[in-house]
C-alpha cells in the first residue's frame, strides 16, 4: 500500500482531476442560484465571514444588520473604500450573489477580495443575511 | 483528549526568539523580490493588491487586540497564557510582514483601531472562563483561515496569492491547536476551509 498520493501512478490520480473540473462545471450555474437558500445552513457558511463581519458591528468590515436593501456603501459610521462608497446601487439578492463571486467584478477597486466559491453555499449566506434586520 | 496541548512546552518556547527573527527575515526578502517583480509585471495592479493587503492587515490587528483583552481577562491559567501570548507574536509577525508589504508596494497601513474596538469583539463573545475564551480565539482563528484563502484568488500578484495561502496555514494551525485544546473534535470533512 502506498501511503504517500505523490508516489501514485499518474493514472490514480486521474479521477481527481475530473473531479475538480465538474466542481468547476458545477459553480458555472445559473445565475438565480441564490433563489431558496436556507438561512440555517447560511448561519453556519456565515462562519467563513466572521474574521471581518459581524452582525452588529463594525469591525475590518461592515456590519451586517439590514444589508440587505441598504444602499451599498451606505453606512456613516464606517471606513469604505472609495469604490464601494460610490458604487450606487442597493444590496439586493442578485448583487449580493455577483459580490460573493468576484467583488472585484462588482465593484473594481474595492477592499474586501473575499469569494465565496460555492453557489449553494452563498445562496444560504444570502438567506441569512435577509434574517439579519 | 486533556489540556495537555496547551503546553507552552509544546510550541518550542525556549527557541521563539530564533525561530521569530529567521522567519520574518524570510518573509521579507521574499517581499523584496515581489515589490521588484511588481513594479515590472504588467497585468499586476499594486493599488489593488494593497487594498486588500490592508483588509487582511486589519484582521491581524484585530487578533493582536483580542489576545490582548483575552491575556488581560484574568479568565486564562499561566499555561494557557503562555500559549495566547505566543501565538499573539505570531499576529505581530503577520502584521509586521503585511505592513513591511503594503509599504513597499507603495501603499499606507491601516493604522490599529483602539483596544476598546477589540474589547466590544469579546464582550460580544461574553466569556465567563478560559473555554469561552479559547473558543472564541478557535472561531476567530478559523475565521482568518478562511478569509486568507478566499482572498486568494483577488491578488493580481501570484506571489501575494502565496504569501496569504502562508499564513492560513498559520492561522488553521492555531485553530487546530485550540480545538484540541479544548477537546472539540476536528473538522470531519475534508475541504472545511475556505471561500
Ligand atoms: C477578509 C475580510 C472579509 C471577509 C472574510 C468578508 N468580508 Fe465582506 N467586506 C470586507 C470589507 C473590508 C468590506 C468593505 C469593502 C470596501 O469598502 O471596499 C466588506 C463589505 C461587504 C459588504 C458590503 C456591505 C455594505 O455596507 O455595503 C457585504 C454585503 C459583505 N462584505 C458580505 C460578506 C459576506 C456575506 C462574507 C462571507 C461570506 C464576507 N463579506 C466576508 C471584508 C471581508
Amino acid at each position: 500500500m502506498r501511503q504517500d498520493p505523490a508516489e501514485q501512478p499518474p493514472a490514480a490520480r486521474r479521477p481527481t482531476v475530473a473531479a475538480v473540473l465538474s466542481l468547476a462545471l458545477a459553480t458555472a450555474v445559473s445565475p438565480t442560484a441564490w433563489a431558496g437558500g436556507d438561512p440555517a445552513k447560511g448561519a453556519d457558511v456565515y462562519d467563513k465571514c466572521i474574521a471581518c463581519h459581524s452582525p452588529s458591528l463594525n469591525r475590518i468590515g461592515p456590519r451586517h444588520q439590514g444589508v440587505v436593501g441598504r444602499t451599498a456603501g451606505g453606512l456613516t459610521d464606517f471606513a469604505y473604500s472609495p469604490a464601494l462608497k460610490k458604487a450606487g446601487f442597493v444590496w439586493d439578492e442578485a448583487r449580493l450573489d455577483q459580490w460573493l463571486t468576484n467583488p472585484e467584478k462588482l465593484v473594481p477597486g474595492n477592499r474586501m477580495g473575499f469569494r465565496l466559491q460555492d453557489p449553494a453555499q452563498r445562496a444560504d449566506v444570502i438567506a441569512y443575511l435577509k434574517t439579519l434586520k | 483528549m486533556t489540556n495537555t496541548l496547551i503546553q507552552p512546552r509544546g510550541f518550542d518556547a525556549g527557541r521563539r526568539k530564533t525561530v521569530l527573527s529567521a522567519s520574518a527575515v524570510a518573509l521579507l526578502v521574499g517581499f523584496d523580490a515581489l515589490a521588484a517583480r511588481t513594479a515590472k509585471a504588467a497585468s499586476s495592479d499594486p493599488k489593488k493588491d494593497v487594498g486588500i493587503l490592508n483588509t487582511a492587515l486589519g484582521l491581524e490587528q484585530e487578533a493582536i487586540g483580542v489576545y490582548q483583552v483575552g491575556a488581560e481577562s484574568g479568565l486564562l491559567s499561566a499555561g494557557t497564557l503562555k500559549v495566547a501570548v505566543a501565538f499573539q507574536s505570531q499576529h505581530k509577525e503577520h502584521a509586521a510582514a503585511l505592513e513591511a508589504t503594503i509599504r513597499k508596494l507603495g501603499g499606507t497601513a491601516v493604522a490599529a483601531k483602539g483596544k476598546d474596538e477589540y474589547a466590544k469583539v469579546v464582550m460580544a463573545a461574553g466569556p465567563k472562563n478560559e473555554a469561552d475564551v479559547l473558543k472564541l480565539a478557535a472561531r476567530l482563528e478559523k475565521g482568518a483561515a478562511n478569509a486568507y484563502i478566499g482572498v486568494i484568488p483577488s491578488f493580481s500578484d501570484p506571489m501575494l496569492a502565496q504569501v496569504s495561502a502562508r499564513l492560513a496555514a498559520d492561522e488553521a494551525m492555531h485553530f487546530t491547536a485550540l480545538q484540541t485544546a479544548l477537546g472539540i473534535a476536528l473538522p470531519g470533512n475534508a475541504l472545511s476551509f475556505g471561500g
